[in-house]
């Protein structure tokens, strides 16, 4: 079975059948689009005008410049920073829905959703300037929601209040400095469209530049999302469940909810609870529901919804057979689950007016009438539960335990149990006496590049020896949910001896089981995962360029994933990514991103497609911020005190 | 040669230049256009501007037309030698506005970085560069692949005395293996990144300061860096595009690469880019493309010796035994003896050595030293006798202060433990004094006592040997010599400076005095130390020598005809860079003010030392500023034809403690009493002239009666 490019046993299983059936799956038609094209697959293929499009061959004499004069380099900046401007995008527009949402309802148009958080809610408006005292909490919400949409779309130079007020006065002077530091999210992402236009920008470090500042678009955009959703539907709390295909359940009917915005799946949580009964009408045990990317995530870490898969497995849980409906929103939804579906009794229900899929069901989601729309989409999937076809059902016999929603406030409660006064510093304590060597953040997606989970599972396990502490957003924690390392087996089975004995130390004074990764949330909550780092570089005295902190992608895939990693770079995070992105076709741009932005910034890309040298280049990076720091430490110390050796002679 | 090298040096004067844009425009928008840009404590402006370009920046708005400039005229995809060094100029320029940038808000190294030089530092070791004591620059950038490597170029370099500049890891190695940075070891931690232009900073300002290039003149500038500034750089570890144009910067200046990192054939660029990972032969590499020898003492003694270790003190924890400084008696004492007087090579010691005492304790010391020299002459002892502190001193882990029967002296744990035995003290006093005068030294034999019985005996004769001395030293006036001698030590830095060294007017560097300058030409007539013959003056006061003038003229290309010795009003001499103190005009008290290149606060005349260094160095006369040694301000011809000593109305504090006794018992002798030192305003008082005129009405200065300075 090990052809198939995998390592997670239940897609193996499926994808065996895949190939039995004759059904294609993205692993097939990975294999069938090769060989890729080098000019895309290096970034130097130019489609940003209709002359185009054109192709450079940097060292070519004649050949060295596209029609209109443009180098490798201005051609390469233009495509990644177009790339994070679609990133920007999606998280920014995911945050604005929530935005809405908040709004309507604190002013009772959105009658279905409440403020299940009030304390958050509180928190959130004090750190960006809205008034509390005496007021009502749907006023204070009205007024954080307007400052939130006001991000978006102001048109005072300022920055926007979501990045102001979540990072440190070093990193506010540095993207003032640079010139990143957007004045809003949607006139960031156009000005990049525009700075890219065919005939604008063609200066690349104008340009990535540029890109940087559509980046932290996209961060601000995502912080807002968390800060909102947590107000809306609470702020995940440490939850027990599961995860893989196994979760499926051939007696209920089955609803996977796919996509990333919490303002729909929240609502099917809630509706799919009131309709069991209905389940149970047409002879099927209750309705099981199942989350997959995102989502999934989202529902993981609120309401303890057992996660089915990760992207690059999608189109395999509809081939259990038993999947009723999967209902989608927004992003990294595969078309090619509507070609599964073609073969099988599932439905795709798309939601979103500007989402859909030819061949799918589509209802629109409406947070005005969210309940009704809510009910209407599972109706459809109970409904569809008698066009099971018994000879299709395959569920691969998978499943593991997942301890998840280790929310920031979530993981300093837990370690407020070993230190109440100052609940972070169990964390730089643990640093600094050497327990831990730092923390690595996992975000980011599949890739068919690779072997499906496989880096992610490999990196983690080394890091894990050598006793970094592991947190998780995204696709990257689907792939721990599914291998237990979410739970006290991870710890168990591949924690070093130092980030045991700190993990055992947390898990016995706080009394609950903890996983070997933290998992923190879908891929807009990688803030979660900044406000982690913000707060211990905070505790620790230092600026985040000098913290022991790394992120790793090492299946970063969707335009999101760019800019996610572009803003961790901005923010002084050295950020490894396990696939080549479009970028070598310039050797000034790939040096831009992966040396001189750490003299700029701290942070910087380190490309490494061999998941062994990844891991121990992110050991080596936490290694040499912790000797820097130590040398710092040290040398502040010797320099600081050379007083007059007259004094000293003095003395005696 | 090779193209991908060529493209990497454009590629990352692209990206240079590229952020240089957005860190001006961004300081335009949020500073204004007019908002002043400088760097700490010089007079050079933006160093690689003034001396490229000719532009005194001082506002944001000039750095616009010159960014243009460079980036117009220079960067281009033009993958040829010439073409990559002038995208390393281009490269250097956007260093520089990067850097001023940083500076708008003040940056604050935290030591031991440093970022900036200032000019005092400059200036500091300008004796040292110019008599070759400092015979080079290192540049190192980046990382060294591990820290013994980096250990091993930096104490190779030190133990050269090379002036070492550093940027990027190289400082942490550095630091983790705990080596001392920092100005008072000659070894700079600049920063990170283009932080580097602070080493093209200090070398540009070399041209500026001391070779009288002026501002703008571009290839008298990269002719002086090519034979007077005798750089290389050290590329460590992994090279970026930038830092590589940064290389082809250097370059463009005349300064060498070697890199740690493979490079094929094709990327080999002779004589200026070169391969060479092994520590030691790589420096051996870039010295020897700058033309760079270096004497070595053929000695085998356990610790390092060089410049680098002057600086270096030795505190209590860190000290095995010290001697002297009010604690044990303690003297030394050069003595010309027959030859039959003395066992050439001899160390011998009388008493206990180091090791018989624990960490912390103390012995007496009597360090004598006997020479024998055709050549020899009495007056000489104190030249050689002063050259102790610099040999003791340039010992790293050995550390000395003071002259005669005042010395204190201190040895470190680490010395000690290295195997460091007093014999060595005295094989290092000999090897050094027959390799620095070899004119005059034949013989030397070298008398170490610890024995206290000892050393108070033979303290006393030593004693009758300074007091003779300092009879002799009283009787040595301009007057009664037969022979002035000119300096032209600094020709190597300032080709267009030249020094007239009189008995009663010590050089301007304070390191050269009359005695040093007369050794000197003994020991080489034909070296920095000419002899004038003195002849008559035509004017005693103002010191107007013909025979000097004469020689001036010469030695000037013609360009001074006149000089006078006593007077900085009138045909004033010139200064090189290496001043210990500046005179200025201080016209609202109808006096003079002093400062010094220690002092780096605010000065009457509204200028800092720094500032007032520019206006002075270089070459030029300049009537009513001069650079000058401090012991100058205590002799009797101390601006004589101005009025002398009483014309002093302002002077740092620090300045009038160094001078206190001398000046006192001056002061007496002029005639302007005891108190009169109180009387001169200092920092305390203010730096602003109207304060300062109200102070000096209040006691009663005696500038304030004098005749008009000015007429």
């Amino acid at each position: 079975m090990s052809e198939y490019r995998t390592i997670d046993p239940a897609a193996q299983e499926m994808l065996e059948i895949a190939e039995r059936l004759g059904i294609s799956t993205q692993f097939d038609r990975y294999k069938a689009q090769q060989p890729q094209c080098k000019f895309g697959l290096t970034g130097v293929c130019c489609k940003v005008c209709i002359q185009g499009p054109c192709r450079v061959i940097p060292t070519k004499k004649g050949a060295e410049m596209g029609i209109c004069g443009a180098r490798d380099y201005t051609i390469v900046s233009r495509n990644v920073a177009r790339s994070i401007a679609g990133g920007a995008s999606a998280h920014s527009d995911h945050g604005r829905e929530i935005a809405h949402t908040l709004l309507a309802t604190a002013e009772g148009k959105a009658p279905d959703y409440r403020i299940k958080d009030s304390d958050k809610l509180h928190k959130v408006a004090e750190r960006v300037g809205v008034a509390v005292e005496g007021r009502k909490d749907v006023d204070i919400a009205k007024d954080v929601a307007v400052l939130a949409l006001n991000d978006y779309g102001k048109y005072t130079e300022e920055p926007c209040v979501w990045l102001d007020t979540n990072i440190d006065d070093e990193r506010k002077k540095k993207f003032k400095k640079t010139r990143i530091s957007p004045p809003a999210i949607d006139r960031a992402v156009v000005q990049l469209f525009h700075e890219t236009h065919m005939g604008t920008d063609a200066d690349p470090v104008n340009i990535i530049f540029g890109g940087l500042q559509a980046a932290l678009a996209d961060f601000t955009g995502m912080s807002l999302s968390t800060d909102l959703s947590d107000i809306l539907f609470g702020t995940p709390e440490p939850v027990k469940t599961s995860a893989n295909l196994g979760t499926l359940r051939k007696e209920y009917v089955n609803i996977a909810i796919h996509g990333h915005n919490p303002v729909l799946s929240e609502m099917i949580v809630d509706i799919a609870d009131e309709l069991q009964d209905e389940a149970k009408k047409i002879g099927a045990s209750g309705i099981n529901l199942v989350g997959i990317c995102c989502t999934g995530n989202e529902v993981l870490m609120r309401r303890g919804v057992p996660m089915a898969t990760n992207f690059g497995t999608q189109e395999l849980a509809i081939m259990t057979g038993v999947l009723d409906a999967m209902v989608v929103d927004v992003q990294c939804i595969a078309p090619g689950v509507q070609e599964v579906c073609n073969c099988y009794h599932t439905l795709t229900i798309s939601t979103i007016k500007f989402s859909k899929i030819p061949g799918a069901a589509h209802i629109e989601f409406n947070p005005a009438t969210a309940k009704e729309s809510a009910r209407e989409i599972i109706r459809l999937a109970i409904d569809n539960f008698k066009n099971r076809r018994a000879d299709l059902v395959h569920i691969p016999n998978f499943k593991k335990d997942v301890i998840g929603g280790f929310s920031v406030e979530a993981l300093l409660d837990v370690l407020g149990k070993v230190n109440a006064s100052n609940p972070i510093s169990v964390l730089s304590d643990a640093i600094r006496n050497g327990e831990i060597k730092g923390i690595c953040a996992f975000a980011g997606c599949n890739n068919q590049k690779t072997v499906h989970d496989g880096d992610i599972i490999k990196i983690a396990e080394y890091l894990a020896k050598n006793d970094v502490f592991l947190v998780s957003t995204g696709c990257s924690a689907g792939a721990f949910a599914k291998f237990g390392m979410m739970s006290p087996e991870g710890v168990e089975k591949f924690a070093g001896p130092g980030l045991k004995k700190v993990i055992k130390r947390i898990q016995d004074a706080a009394g609950i089981q903890l996983p070997l990764v933290f998992h923190m949330g879908s891929c807009v909550d990688n803030s979660r995962i900044q406000q982690l780092w913000h707060r211990l570089a905070l505790d620790m005295g230092v600026s985040v360029p000098h913290l022991p902190f790394v992120a790793s992608a090492p299946e970063a895939t969707s335009e999101k994933a760019v800019s996610i990693g572009s803003w961790m770079v901005a923010m002084g995070i050295p950020t490894h990514v396990g696939v080549m992105p479009p970028i070598d076709g310039s050797p000034l741009v790939f040096d831009l991103v992966t040396q001189v932005a750490r003299d700029v910034f701290g942070g910087y890309f380190i490309f490494e497609t061999d998941a062994e040298k990844g891991a121990q280049k992110l050991l080596e990076r936490l290694e040499k911020r912790l000797w820097r720091l130590g040398i710092h430490k040290k040398a502040a110390e010797v320099y600081s005190s050379a007083t007059n050796l007259m004094t000293d002679l003095m003395e005696g | 040669m090779s193209i991908d090298l060529f493209k990497k040096a454009y590629e990352g004067a692209v990206t240079a230049a590229g952020y240089a844009q957005i860190r001006l425009d961004q300081a335009i928008e949020e500073y204004g256009r007019d908002h002043a840009v400088a760097y700490p404590e010089t007079a050079y402006f933006l160093p690689v501007i003034t001396a490229l370009e000719g532009t005194k920046v001082e506002t944001l708005n000039q750095l616009v037309p010159i960014l243009n400039k460079v980036k117009t005229q220079y960067l281009r995809p033009d993958y040829t030698f010439e073409g990559a060094r002038n995208n390393g100029r281009v490269t250097l320029f956007a260093a520089e506005v990067i850097e001023a940038c940083n500076y708008l808000d003040g940056p604050k190294y935290e030591a031991p970085w440093t970022g900036f030089l200032t000019d005092p530092i400059l200036r500091r070791f300008g004796i040292q560069l110019v008599d070759f004591t400092i015979p080079g620059f290192a540049v190192i950038i980046g990382k060294a692949k591990d820290t013994q490597t980096a250990v091993d170029i930096f104490r190779n370099l030190q133990g050269k005395g090379i002036m070492i500049m550093l940027s990027n890891e190289i400082i942490e190695q550095l630091l983790e293996a705990g080596m001392n940075l920092g100005v008072d070891y000659i070894a700079f931690p600049l920063g990170n990144f283009t932080q580097v232009i602070h080493a093209v900073n200090y070398a540009l300002r070399a041209g500026l300061a001391f070779g009288g290039v002026p501002a703008g003149e571009l290839e008298q500038h990269l002719e002086y860096q090519k034979k007077r500034v005798r750089a290389f750089v050290l590329a460590l570890g992994n090279q970026d595009d930038v830092r590589v144009a940064a290389e082809f910067g250097a370059m463009y200046l005349n300064h060498p690469t070697i890199t740690d990192q493979p490079l094929t054939k094709e990327e080999e660029i002779p004589d200026w880019y070169l391969y060479e990972p092994d520590p030691k032969k790589m420096i051996a590499l870039g010295l020897e493309l700058r033309g760079i020898k270096i004497t070595t003492l053929d000695i085998d003694i356990p610790i390092l010796m060089g410049p680098a270790f002057e600086g270096e003190t030795i505190r209590k924890e860190a000290m095995h035994i010290e001697f002297g400084g009010t604690r044990t008696t303690a003297f030394e004492w050069v003595r010309m003896v027959e030859a039959d007087d003395i066992e050439d090579g001899k160390v011998s010691l009388i008493g206990p050595d180091i090791d018989s005492v624990e960490d912390g304790g103390r012995l007496p010391l009597g360090f004598m030293i006997k020479i024998y020299g055709r050549k020899m002459q009495k007056d000489f002892e104190s030249v050689l006798e002063r050259r102790i502190h610099d040999i003791v001193n340039f010992g790293e882990g050995l550390w000395h202060n003071a002259q005669r029967d005042i010395i204190w002296v201190r040895v470190s744990k680490t010395a000690f433990g290295a195997g460091l035995r007093l014999h060595h003290l005295g094989e290092i006093a000999i090897a050094k004094l027959k390799v620095d005068f070899p004119a005059i030294v034949d013989r030397v034999e070298v008398v170490i006592m610890t024995d206290q019985a000892e050393v108070d005996k033979v303290i006393t004769e030593a004693r009758k040997t300074y007091a003779a001395r300092d009879e002799r030293m009283r009787g040595l006036t301009d007057e009664k010599c037969d022979m002035f001698y000119s300096c032209k030590l600094c020709q190597s830095f300032a080709p267009s400076h030249m020094c007239v060294i009189t008995p009663e007017r010590i050089g301007l560097c304070g390191a050269v005095n009359w005695l040093d300058a007369r050794a000197s030409h003994e020991i080489d007539p034909n070296g920095p130390n000419s002899a004038i013959e003195r002849g008559e003056p035509t004017d005693p006061v103002k010191g107007f020598y013909p025979n000097v003038n004469e020689f001036i003229y010469a030695a000037s290309n013609k360009a001074l005809e006149e000089v006078s010795l006593y007077s900085f009003m009138e045909q004033p001499m010139t200064s090189c860079g290496c001043f210990e103190a500046i005179l200025a005009l201080f016209p609202e008290a109808n006096g003079i003010m002093i400062t010094t290149r220690e002092y780096g606060g605010m000065t009457p005349c509204g200028m800092t030392f720094a500032t007032l260094a520019g206006t002075v160095g270089g070459g030029a006369q300049t009537p009513g500023f001069m650079g000058v040694g401090r012991q100058y301000v205590i002799s009797k011809k101390f601006i004589a034809g101005d009025g002398g000593l009483g014309r002093i109305c302002w002077m740092p504090k620090d300045l009038k403690a160094y001078l206190r006794d001398e000046f006192v018992k001056r002061s007496v002798e002029a005639g302007l009493g005891e108190d009169f030192i109180d009387k001169i305003a200092d920092e305390d008082v203010g730096s602003e002239p109207d304060v300062i005129a109200e102070f000096l009405e209040k006691v009663g200065h005696p500038a304030l009666t004098m005749d008009p300075i000015v007429e």
